[in-house]
């Protein structure tokens, strides 16, 4: 059983209609990336995911229905948005922030060790774990975003654009990271990327989107050897 | 000296009242970015309360912690009922809901209560405590009650995860849902603790102004002028805008414009600040980089 199943998904900014029936699935313990152009629709689908915009179609979650559930409850099955944009609580600390990510969490010894493990994975952070969050660097904040996300310990992680305005060391550290969740923990991940020849690096699966559609799909490698892919996307 | 003395004093004591409320109005403004002008009759009302129940034979304290129960509860109960239908309606509609809301509290007591002045006890005893004579003693108890529940406060905010689940919901709505925070209960749950803080003000002016349904229509001008000296956004600000304004209006009440002219202490703060600097003294500058 899939572990995400996306059948005929629309939605819509008020009469702005931005997705028009698009379909994915992905496995549990799989990394999977939407492809496309700016504009295309990436955003507003993993928003749909989580309830953020209007939709219609049907999403289920290991086989549940989620499309209609609210949000807050759709991050108690233990799905993670990583937004675009970052979202950080800009007045709280560096660590409010990442206790936020762990809110629904009831198991807090745990949470105290997960804490410990993103400042591992992100010394950065653990060195401005007082500071207000709104004063951390972008690239920071971007860790911080990922890293709320993992406080939640989820089983799907959605991530907006993970590497936007980190260096290419601190990108490559990120991805690395990711690797490893996914491997060891068997977390989940469904990956938007401006950079595409990253993202297929990563992922095992893709789906390219174009205007609020899926166009093309298939494992990473079928589609970094797409010619199509390679020269709108890839540039080689 | 000693009568100068003596008006500092007092002035924090009411003071105190005034920081109380003014915190109120601040918890609500931060997560709506609006202003309850229903806060005193909300405060005013639970007072009843409070009064009701001593009458019905409760010893003073159980009433009070009683009445703060009660006023919590009207507070979610009001949010919920009132407000939350009202949620995404323009600002002026809000302030219209707002206005209702004081008339309505306003007349019901009257009605229920008549607006006849009562008197509303105090409980602290009638000699002075540790025999300080520049205070009464309910002005003392007043001011440790008010601390006590400005520190409670502080410490729930600043130390508990619902309270920090609290201020983030009121920072940020949408990163707040992403993280399983319920946003709409948060709310509400701000506008209870609002209304209990406030309704600990009202019982502890009541004993100074007396009971009556316009009792705090003066006060909360003066913890408008109080948030506003402060900075609107900014809690501890509000608090120690209240406690100057207190100050303030007692000193220049007694030595300087009369008793009469008290009231414009805090119209003069008001339009003062708002002319000179709109964010407040203290507001908050928050450094944000995007
Ligand atoms: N809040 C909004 N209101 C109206 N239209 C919107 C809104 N957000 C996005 N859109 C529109 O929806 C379309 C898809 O936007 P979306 O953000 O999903 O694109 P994207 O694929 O993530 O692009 P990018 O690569 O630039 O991030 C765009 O045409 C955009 O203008
Ligand atoms: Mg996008």
């Amino acid at each position: 059983m899939a572990l995400l199943e996306v059948t005929q998904l629309h939605a819509a900014y008020g009469q702005t209609r931005v997705l028009h029936g698009i379909s994915f699935a992905m496995e549990a313990g799989s990394i999977t990336t939407l492809l496309g152009a700016n504009g295309a629709g990436k955003t507003t689908t993993l928003r749909a995911l989580c309830a953020m915009v209007k939709t219609q179609g049907d999403i289920r979650f290991a086989g549940e229905r989620i499309d209609g559930r609210a949000t807050e409850d759709i991050v108690r099955l233990g799905i993670a948005h990583v937004p675009d944009g970052r979202g950080t609580f800009v007045n709280l600390t560096t660590e409010e922030n990442l206790r936020l990510g762990a809110y629904t969490r009831r198991d807090g010894e745990a949470v105290e060790a997960d804490l410990e493990r993103v400042y591992g994975y992100f010394p950065r952070l653990k060195e401005r774990r007082a500071q207000q969050a709104g004063t951390l660097s972008g690239g920071e904040q971007q860790m911080l975003a990922v890293s709320r996300g993992l406080m939640l310990r989820p089983k799907l992680m959605l991530l907006d654009e993970p590497s936007f305005g980190l260096a290419p060391l601190v990108v490559r550290e990120l991805f690395a990271i990711l690797r490893a969740v996914n491997e060891r923990e068997r977390v989940s991940l469904l990956v938007v990327e401006q950079n595409a020849a990253l993202a297929l690096e990563l992922a095992d699966h893709a789906y390219l989107i174009e205007t609020g559609r899926v166009v093309l799909s298939g494992t990473a490698d079928e589609i970094k050897r797409n010619d199509a892919v390679r020269s709108s996307y890839l540039g080689y | 000296m000693e009568a100068f003395l003596h008006q500092v004093l007092a002035g924090l004591a009411t003071g105190g009242i005034y920081a109380s409320l003014a915190l109120a109005l601040v918890m609500i403004y931060q997560a709506t970015h609006l202003v309850n002008f229903a806060q005193g009759e909300m405060a005013m009302f639970s007072t009843y309360i409070a009064w009701s129940l001593i009458d019905a034979g409760l010893p003073y304290w159980a009433a009070f912690a009683l009445t703060v129960v009660i006023a919590f509860v009207l507070g979610v109960v009001i949010e919920r009922v009132v407000i939350r239908p009202v949620e995404n309606a323009p600002v002026l509609a809000v302030v219209v809901v707002f206005i209702a809301l004081l008339v309505i509290l306003n007349s019901v007591t009257g009605w229920i209560y008549t607006y006849t002045i009562k008197t509303f006890p105090s409980p602290f005893p009638e000699q002075p405590l540790f025999g300080i004579k520049y205070m009464s003693s309910h002005e003392m108890g007043a001011i440790g009650v008010t601390l006590a529940v400005l520190l409670l406060l502080y410490a729930f905010f600043r130390f508990t995860p619902l309270g920090l689940a609290m201020r983030a919901a009121a920072q940020n709505p949408e990163s707040s849902r992403l993280v399983g925070i319920r946003v709409g209960w948060m709310l509400a749950l701000g506008w209870g603790l609002a209304a209990a803080v406030g309704s600990v003000a009202g019982m502890m002016v009541a004993p100074i102004v007396y009971l009556d349904p316009n009792m705090m229509g003066g006060i909360l001008l003066y913890a408008f002028a109080a948030a506003l000296v402060g900075g609107v956004d900014n809690p501890g600000g509000a608090v120690f805008g209240g406690f100057l304004v207190g100050v303030l209006e007692n000193v220049l009440g007694a030595f300087v414009i009369g008793n009469e002219l008290k009231l414009a202490v805090a119209l003069v703060l008001i339009i003062g600040v708002l002319v000179v600097r709109p964010s407040g003294f203290f507001g908050k500058v928050y450094v944000t980089r995007v």
